[in-house]
């Protein structure tokens, strides 16, 4: 079940509220959309990237010369080529664009080749001789504290650090590795435009930042560099830090031709950041009733070998270790340290994914230690708008905590008795392996909630810029929003119609010709890029009005949109706004900035976030108690989304986000023994499939959100942060046992001996 | 490495490959020789089924064959499925349903839905659910792929 009933018939056009779809859809489905590994120019080269196989290791010798000798090999460049500066980084810039005398992760860049064809530039990376020095790598975080590796140590001490609960609970828990495994893998093309600058069509998060970043590597100005997105298959934070495009540029203005990079599958697993691994530790407090005291949590993020945005990924989970509910004490600290690891940023939820799976197995422990239902145990605690959070930040925003919980309890429980009415083995845990005896699987069910931050934080303003033109009845957006899947085209252009009054709206091309737009990430860009499009549409409104007003003398002020039409509320006057922007335009930019926020100080106090949304999951598995395997059979969710201004659109952000939230529950881990990466492919890192998918109930909560420009809140995170929990909650329902780390892995069942009921 | 000139029958029109490696697969021939760019690669390794195309009407991953051995075949991809200008039902069903977000696995999808529901004009939930676990969706859990196939199926059935 689902909020849609009834099948989306054909709504291209429809406005703010209305389930419309997507523009690009008929090019995504018929096959001509163009993914930037899609794009191709006349005389392109192929470029390829030469990696580390060691993750840490002094080089003793690159000798690229065999490499230059290939015929069709156009150039290869090192470190020593790199025009500008040596490194790139979102917070810190301190990863190299290419390893000089150390590597420090399995995968490093060393070199890059551009050739005629990829068989080319393959067999020029096969001749190029590099000779290293193999260290013993730094591979194990809490020893990278003792040795005082870390990118960033933080507090959050609030109240009183003394205060026990009459009921204590304590756990450890930790979370291997994700990846965020977008299908469409990094690609881009570099078009040296002839005088020393260069155009890039970049599959991105965020054109500004990589331009930022490009720009001070190739020592050009940025006025230099167009960037233009390139078709982005999914994004998911992996494509917020550069890649490959400091490589491209480099390539395209050595080569003097237009280059093409796309990497393949293993080289994505290198490429790219990935969730951070975490362990954690918390002791919660409470009364005999079961209402928290206080808070105890230490956590360690493993950044491994580049900062990326581990210190901010370190402040959502710390800011947010006591999860949707009031706590007036806190105690906590964390740390993200540097490892020869991969280097982990950017994915969907961003610290807090992290943070839940632990305080939401606590909260389970708290219910049994109070003798309380899950339930129970979390609407005594559900945190209210107007409470204190444990940074002193005060909770401004629609916080229907209580309601979410209670909504979500009510949801349908599904109807299928274990292994189904129908007996397909499919319904059973292990599937067609027909391992799985009826018998001993068991059935559980599990709860979480979450809090997750919305828009980024700690004193950063990411703002969003949008210009709106209005001419002949039809609307063009500009921005340099990034669309990597989400549908914010599709948002975009529902503001323009409700605003306007018009029907056709077309999306310019999303570029840096205009100012930034931010990232595409953070839950941010319905607020922030909805927030520019709607001033921008508003101030085009405006001056439509005023206007009319100077042509009719009419008041602006008594003018409305109202359909397609400007009418006049305290006349007759009405005429439609494609008549009346006949051969007439209208032009506005907007710049949408968020309330500030600050840095946190030492003690972790402070308005450190933007705002906030909340979302509570309920699992229910089947576990083949013998053989560990299972089967989420549902998952019901009610979410807290302030208005749904895409039903459909929303729909598909918590199925999406649910999918991954299992996969990090029980399956998907990037193995990594000693910093090298065994499982580097889509045949050893597990995905969900149509098989694995639960079937899922939703409750959109709408409550406004006053200080949402639309009264939307982003909703493509909280899917993904509690849906973790609530699985592996619903998974220590059916078995009895602890299961403190995700993936929960086959044998963390099957071999935790007989103590299963 | 020898290089090999041959032709195939894409979307029922025969094309040619000059110069192509033995080891090119037909995901590579069809992609960056012919231009249909429509069949995505995301793996190589045949476990996710962007690349999906029909040969002599079976349902494969284009990156598991060798573009040389499949010359004197039908091939159809996405490009070809249809009437050139016109969404099928499938293509249809996939917008109208929100199956599309990023749409990477989109082409892929398409294609094996269109096979599934020519062999089975009413397919069971599990029997959807099993003939498409071999195409990996990371954008939408997909529910609204379900939905798309049941819009299909229904409006097929009414007619």
């Amino acid at each position: 079940m689902t909020t849609l009933d009834a099948p989306v018939q054909r709504n291209l056009r429809g406005r703010l509220g209305d389930s419309v779809t997507r523009p690009d859809g008929r090019a995504k489905v018929d096959g001509s959309f163009a993914f930037a590994s899609d794009l191709h120019a006349d005389a392109m080269l192929w470029g390829k990237t030469l990696r580390s196989p060691h993750p840490f290791a002094r080089i003793v010798r690159l000798d690229v010369g065999a490499a230059w000798k290939i015929p069709g090999v156009a150039c290869v460049i090192t470190a020593d080529d790199v025009p500008g500066k040596a490194t790139y980084g979102l917070i810190e810039s301190d990863q190299p664009v290419f390893a000089r005398d150390i590597v420090r992760y399995h995968g490093e860049p060393i070199c890059a080749v551009a050739a005629t064809d990829t068989e080319t530039a393959r067999r020029a990376l096969a001749a190029i001789v590099v000779e290293y020095e193999v260290l013993d790598p730094l591979t194990d975080a809490r020893e990278a504290i003792e040795r005082g590796s870390i990118f960033k140590h933080q507090r959050v001490v609030r109240g009183d650090q003394n205060v026990q609960g009459e009921v204590q609970v304590e756990g450890t828990y930790e979370l291997g590795m994700q990846d965020q495994a977008f299908l469409g893998l990094e690609a881009a093309l570099a078009l040296p435009d002839g005088e020393g600058g260069v155009e890039l069509h970049v599959a991105t998060q965020w054109l500004h930042e990589d331009r930022k970043q490009i720009a001070a590597c190739l020592a050009l100005a940025e006025d230099r560099i167009h960037l233009v997105l390139g078709g982005v298959g999914g994004a998911f934070g992996a494509r917020e830090d550069i890649s490959l495009q400091v490589h491209a540029c480099m390539l395209a203005l050595r080569a003097g031709r237009p280059v093409k990079m796309q990497y393949a599958r293993d080289e994505s697993f290198h490429g790219h950041v990935h969730r951070h691994p975490a362990q954690i530790w918390m002791r919660h407090h409470a009364t005999r009733d079961g209402r928290l005291v206080r808070v105890e949590a230490s956590y360690v993020f493993d950044g491994g070998a580049y900062a990326s945005t581990s210190s901010a990924v370190l402040v959502n989970g710390v800011t947010q270790a006591q999860g949707p509910y009031g706590c007036d004490n806190a105690t906590v600290e964390g740390w993200a340290v540097r490892t020869n690891n991969p280097p982990c940023g950017a994915m969907r939820g961003f610290g807090v994914v992290q943070g839940c799976f632990a305080h939401e197995g606590q909260m389970d422990k708290l219910a049994a230690a109070c003798g309380l239902d899950p339930i129970e145990l979390r609407l005594r605690n559900a945190m209210k708008t107007g409470d204190v959070m444990i940074t002193g930040q005060v909770m401004r925003n629609v916080a229907p905590v209580e309601r979410l919980l209670r909504e979500c309890a009510a949801l349908p429980m599904p109807s299928e008795p274990v292994g189904g009415h129908d007996a397909n083995v499919l319904r059973l845990p292990g599937g067609v392996g027909l391992t799985a005896d009826l018998s001993r699987v068991r059935r559980g069910v599990g709860y979480a909630a979450s809090i997750k931050n919305l828009m980024y934080s700690d004193g950063f303003d990411d703002y969003s810029t949008a210009r709106c033109v209005l001419a002949d009845g039809r609307a063009t957006l500009k921005f340099a929003t990034s669309e990597v899947g989400q549908g914010f085209v599709t948002i975009a252009g529902q503001i323009a119609r409700s605003v306007l009054g018009i029907d056709d709206v077309t999306i310019d091309t999303i570029d840096t010709q205009i100012g930034s737009s931010g990232s595409t990430s953070a839950s941010r860009q319905t607020w922030m890029s909805g927030g520019a499009v709607h001033a921008a549409c508003v101030a085009v409104r405006a001056a439509l009005f005023a206007a009319v007003a100077a042509d009719t003398g009419l008041v602006a002020e008594d003018l409305v949109i109202d359909g397609d039409a400007v009418i006049d509320t305290m006349g007759s006057y009405r005429v439609s706004v494609a008549e009346i922007t006949r051969a007439r335009r209208f032009d506005a930019t907007a710049e949408y900035h968020h309330p500030p926020t600050v840095e946190l100080d030492e003690n972790g106090q402070g308005n450190v976030h933007t705002a906030f949304a909340f979302a509570v999951h309920r699992a229910v598995v089947d576990v083949d108690i013998d053989l560990g395997t299972v089967r989420v059979v549902q998952i019901a969710t009610a979410q807290d989304i302030g208005v749904a201004l895409n039903p459909l659109s929303v729909i598909g952000q918590i199925e999406g986000g649910i999918a991954q939230g299992l996969g990090l529950a029980v399956m998907e881990e990037i193995v990594v023994e000693r910093g090298v990466v065994r499982n580097a492919s889509f045949t050893d890192y597990l995905l969900p499939t149509t098989l694995d998918t639960p079937d899922v109930v939703i409750a959109l909560i709408e409550e406004r959100e006053p200080l949402a420009p639309l009264g939307a809140k982003g909703v493509g995170e909280s899917p993904t942060v509690s849906s973790t929990p609530a699985i592996v909650a619903a998974m220590r329902a059916a078995t009895g046992l602890d299961l403190a780390r995700v993936p929960v892995r086959p044998a963390d069942i099957a071999l935790a001996g007989f103590s299963v009921r | 490495m020898s290089r090999l000139h041959y032709r195939l029958r894409v979307n029922a029109e025969s094309r040619e490959v000059r110069d192509a490696y033995v080891t090119d697969s037909l995901l590579t021939v069809l992609r960056d020789r012919l231009g249909l760019y429509g069949t995505k690669g995301a793996c190589e390794q045949g476990e996710c089924g962007s690349c999906s195309v029909l040969i002599d009407g079976d349902l494969v991953c284009a990156c598991l064959v060798l573009a040389a051995s499949v010359a004197e075949t039908d091939i159809v991809t996405v490009e070809g499925i249809g009437v050139p200008g016109v969404l099928t039902d499938v293509q249809q069903a996939f917008i109208d349903q929100g199956a599309v977000q990023c749409g990477f696995c989109t082409p892929g999808l398409v294609v094996a839905v269109e096979d599934l529901l020519r062999q089975d004009a009413a397919p069971s939930e599990m029997h959807v659910k099993e003939a498409l676990s071999g195409n990996i969706c990371r954008c939408t859990g997909y529910g609204r792929i379900f939905a798309a196939v049941e819009q299909v199926v229904a409006l097929r059935g009414a007619r």
